[in-house]
């Protein structure tokens, strides 16, 4: 494998830097509990409308449901993706994401590397799209997805997402039985770190989560999202769609949701990312499209026969 | 004579696609030529997973030139008096592009003779790019960067060579060239094609083997080889096998195979879960030793060459070990919870949100296959096993198992049943209630399995058609037209004769609420559809299919099916079509008088015809009708032909004695039931 092993930090430090140099922005892992980097809203909302758009961020994301008290080897309720989106997505991105690879050591000359066809879905968010798992020497370390809808939107312009699963690619580069074996850095390990929170997080989710708190936090954080949908404050009301999507998870990891309730709250949390989507595009519209350099582009959008033509009188 | 090369270069298009993508650029490409006069010699075809290409051998120089005559007005139309052109010709010339001088006159008309000259090969084929590559049609689309245009996946290159001259074109913003790209890894971006003649070389030299079938049967050499110098029976004749070959073909350019191990101990583990593991999940060839048995050995493919190949095997096996310790902490974790244990789990599962829990559909599946087990007279020790394996069939989806291999469903029942102590007959009914599980797939050998299957299908159909979840166009998202032709292939393959009509009405009406907006007749002509899909499958005329599978008042599906298959087989007979043309002549007039009437009084009587028909449809044993075979009742309708014929010459039916004409119509309604025993004969198409 790789001579010199890196760990967890190494790896992330190495994909910033690289990402960076191909002209990602470097953003924050997003302050609200999210299932999948896609759900931040530097991937889901700014995959909307004709924007330009390049990032690079590890997203910690947790899936209740997943939580297994910190005993599987690879289950978790809590992992780490590292996220690339670049929006249009460039004609290189496959040539580019090999280079990220051999940034972290992997020298596709020494292995074997194959975009095996996966395509992604995600109905509670209203998102699709076409693309592949990439497989290194069989293990599956990436997913690259093109995406064709975003709250039930067709695109505009085709973002590329690149999502590296940080716990894999760090167990395939330091070869080690349990992702609680992974070097995190300085020598501190993984499961110095996560191994308690796992186990507690899976006992609250499982165990001792309160569902009728849960309940009305849904119905709260609803009707907050659909209050600050109607004002037009896009980025709060996108908060309360991801409250609500994470309290969601928490009572499904429970097992206690009934079947059409199940159902119904899905619809719930699909309707309000429809609307935070084409609210998103509604407000970046009236700002003009301020990352929208091109001059064809801005015509085609904004001009007087564009899709999103500024409306007589206002 | 020139060579033409086309190649699409693209990101990696999915590997059930790129077969079927080669054909249709091939056909795609030769109507293209036709449409254009353009000959060629041959065309031959490549395709990788990132690229499709077709090379036309000895291509034409230019089109075929050609000329086309045209009959214009007769020549009393064309000159006026002083023999000058009247606007009727000046007419016609005008919309040929010509002028009154090139009229040739003959025959009394005037001609123009319209030549379109060759056009030269390379204005063609820039067109290519337009109207061949522009048009390919597949299963999968997408979009990307800022187009709008759909394509399977994106187009990154395009190189468009006659001879060693590049045609320009462009396909969306890609501009044709010479360079190509070789192997992701082995090759490097930019390599050119000297001329289209020698593609294949250039990219074999690139490490590229372009001619697919070329590079499968290389994977085959190499794989076969490997497996010969260990002593390893590798059967790549098995359909999944030759599944797998045709997908590790196309996610490979330059295919090294190679063999990894695993450790022994993981072949306790039952074959399917190893074998599903190698195959489904890492696209994997497992090896057996000479009885069949497993070993602990696999064989790949790398998309590459043979240096540090070990790294590769190194992976490939920690990844499918990784999967084999799963599978062996499961195997060992689902022995240690009873049959029971999970029951009381299902009883939670969902079946579908709108209809409620697997258990409840397994309840109601255990009643309809009760049902089913007395229509077809089992014996009690079927009868028994038919009702432990309805109350525990599904507990399998509750193990560990098939939670991480939901392939094995009902392969792990069957597995763990026999563990936990239940007959073998219990346990492959379980395995069997879901076969067949594709439209050719294997139907269940048991009787027990085949009922068990047949009622979990059924009632399947019939609470999604209540919760109105039918299917529509070619959206059958819960596989029911898959269901109801397994019901179809299970009913044939048995022999059943089972009255599918009479059970649905009684089941719907003991079932309530889950079943009561079931459309009974919506969910019998669904049924039916099936069984027309499959006997026009099987080469059966249209019409024939049409008139075997009428609705009758049973549904026999046996029976339905097997008389179109005898109106099929006696259809080129020479007496057939007079024998429908008799019969049908005798069910349309009893058509048009409703009468619940059948008896006939031999005393009303007014000549011989009448008595002849009498005595000969007496001769066909009524009261056996039903259990005669289609064939039987087919031979003895036929006899009827001439007396049928002699009936209608020498007796007029609607005669103004009601009483005669009651009876007559009694007599042809006797005989029209027969015939509707063969279906609907008016619907076959008599030439």
């Amino acid at each position: 494998m790789t001579n010199t092993k890196l760990s967890l930090q190494d790896i992330i430090l190495t994909l910033q830097q690289y990402w960076a140099q191909q002209g990602a922005n470097l953003m924050q892992a997003y302050d609200n509990e999210v299932g999948a980097g896609t759900q931040s809203p530097y991937t889901f909302l700014r995959a909307n409308g004709p924007e330009p758009w390049n990032a690079a961020y590890v997203q910690p994301s947790r899936r209740p449901a997943d939580g297994r008290y910190g005993d599987n080897p690879n289950r978790l309720f809590q992992h780490h993706q590292f996220q690339v989106v670049m929006k249009p997505s460039p004609s290189n991105i496959q040539e580019l994401y090999l280079g990220s690879l051999e940034a972290l050591g992997i020298k596709p000359l020494e292995h074997d590397i194959r975009f095996v066809e996966d395509n992604w879905e995600n109905p509670s968010m209203g998102a699709a799209g076409i693309g592949w798992e990439v497989w290194l020497d069989g293990m599956e370390v990436t997913q690259f997805t093109y995406f064709q809808q975003v709250g039930g939107i067709e695109v505009d312009s085709v973002t590329a997402e690149v999502t590296y699963g940080l716990e894999r690619l760090a167990s395939y580069i330091q070869d080690v039985p349990t992702v609680y074996d992974l070097e995190w850095g300085n020598g501190v390990l993984y499961g110095d770190i996560f191994k308690e929170p796992e186990y507690e997080h899976s006992k609250y989710a499982f165990e001792e989560s309160n569902q009728e708190l849960l309940l009305k936090h849904f119905d709260e954080f609803e009707e907050e999202a659909t209050h600050l949908l109607a004002l037009g404050l896009v980025h709060p009301a996108y908060d309360y769609i991801l409250k609500s999507s994470h309290v969601f998870n928490l009572l499904d990891a429970r097992g206690t949701v009934s079947v059409t309730e199940r159902a119904g709250y899905l619809h719930r949390i699909r309707t309000m990312a429809r609307r935070v989507s084409s609210v998103f595009i509604e407000e970046r519209a009236k700002l003009g499209f301020p990352l929208l350099k091109d001059a064809v582009l801005r015509d085609k959008y904004l001009g007087s026969k564009g899709k999103y033509a500024p409306k007589e009188g206002k | 004579m020139s060579t033409f090369l086309l190649e699409i270069g693209l990101e990696e298009v999915p590997a059930h696609l790129v077969t079927s993508s080669r054909i249709q650029l091939v056909e795609r490409t030769t109507t293209f030529l036709a449409a254009h006069h353009l000959s060629v010699e041959q065309i031959k075809a490549y395709a990788t997973p990132r690229r499709l290409a077709v090379q036309l051998i000895n291509v034409a120089e230019q089109s075929e030139a050609l000329s086309e005559e045209k009959r214009g007005p007769s020549i009393e139309r064309a000159k006026d008096d002083n023999g000058g052109w009247t606007k009727a010709a000046q007419g016609f010339a005008r919309g040929q592009g010509a002028t009154p001088d090139d009229f040739e006159e003959r025959e009394g008309y005037v001609w123009l003779t319209k030549r379109t000259p060759g056009i030269s090969a390379s204005e063609i084929l820039a067109k290519i790019g337009d109207e061949v590559v522009m048009q390919m049609k597949f299963t999968t689309y997408m979009k990307w960067a800022n187009n709008d245009f759909l394509y399977v996946r994106p187009i990154r290159w395009v190189v468009a060579l006659l001879d060693s001259d590049v045609i320009n074109f462009n396909v969306l913003e890609v501009k044709t060239g010479r360079v190509t790209r070789g192997h992701r890894f082995l090759s490097n971006e930019h390599i050119e094609i000297p001329d289209a003649a020698s593609y294949v070389e250039t990219l074999q030299a690139q490490y590229v083997i372009a001619d697919a079938d070329a590079r499968k049967s290389k994977i085959r050499t190499q794989l076969e080889t490997i497996a010969t110098q260990n002593n390893w029976l590798l059967n790549l004749e098995s359909s999944a096998a030759e599944d797998l070959l045709e997908e590790v073909n196309n996610i490979v350019e330059w295919p090294t195979a190679f063999s990894g191990n695993f450790d022994n101990k993981y072949l306790e583990l039952p074959d399917e879960v190893l074998m599903t593991s190698m195959r489904e999940h890492q696209r994997f060839f497992y090896v057996t030793d000479e009885t069949g048995k497993l070993l602990p050995h696999f064989l790949s493919v790398r998309n590459g060459n043979v240096e540090n190949i070990d790294n590769v095997v190194a992976g490939n096996e920690k990844v499918l070990v990784a999967r084999l310790e799963d599978a062996e902490f499961f195997y060992h974790e689902d022995q240690q919870k009873t049959i029971a244990e999970n029951m009381e789990k299902v009883k939670k599962l969902v079946f579908h949100e709108k209809i409620g829990t697997v258990y409840e559909h397994m309840q109601r599946v255990g009643v309809l296959s009760k049902t089913l087990a007395r229509a077809l007279n089992f014996d009690d020790v079927k009868k028994n096993d038919l009702a432990r394996a309805s109350e525990i069939y599904k507990f399998d989806l509750m193990t560990g198992m098939v939670g991480e291999f939901d392939e094995l469903q009902g392969i792990m029942g069957e597995h763990y049943a026999k563990l936990f102590g239940e007959s073998d007959a219990v346990a492959i009914a379980i395995k069997e209630h879901y076969m067949p599980t594709s439209a050719t797939g294997k139907i269940a050998t048991t009787d027990v399995g085949a009922v068990l299957s047949i009622a979990d299908k059924l009632d399947t159909i019939v609470t999604f058609f209540s919760a109105n979840l039918i299917p529509s166009g070619s959206n059958d998202p819960y596989g029911l037209r898959r269901a109801a032709t397994g019901i179809v292939r299970t009913l044939q393959d048995k022999q059943w004769h089972v009255a599918l009509k009479p059970l649905l009405v009684n089941y719907v009406k003991s079932t309530g609420s889950v079943t009561k907006n079931a459309n009974l007749s919506a969910i019998i002509e669904f049924i039916l559809d099936r069984v027309r899909k499959l006997t026009l499958d099987n080469g059966i005329r249209q019409d024939i299919v049409a008139a075997g599978t009428t609705q009758t008042d049973d549904i026999d599906i046996v029976n339905i099916a097997a008389r179109t298959q005898v109106l099929s087989k006696h259809l080129n007979d020479v007496d057939f079509r007079d024998i429908i043309e008799a019969l049908t002549r005798v069910s349309r007039l009893a058509g048009k008088v409703e009468t619940d009437n059948r008896d006939v009084d031999a005393n009303l009587f007014e000549n011989q015809s009448e008595e002849a028909l009498f005595s000969a449809t007496k001769a066909i044993n009524l009261q056996t009708i039903n259990s005669q075979s289609s064939e039987d009742v087919y031979r003895s309708l036929s006899g009827l032909q001439d007396v049928i014929s002699n009936y209608f010459n020498a007796t007029m039916v609607n005669v103004d004695n009601e009483v005669v004409k009651n009876n007559r119509y009694a007599q042809l309604h006797q005989i029209s039931d027969l015939i509707s025993e063969l279906g609907d004969l008016e619907k076959i198409v008599i030439k």
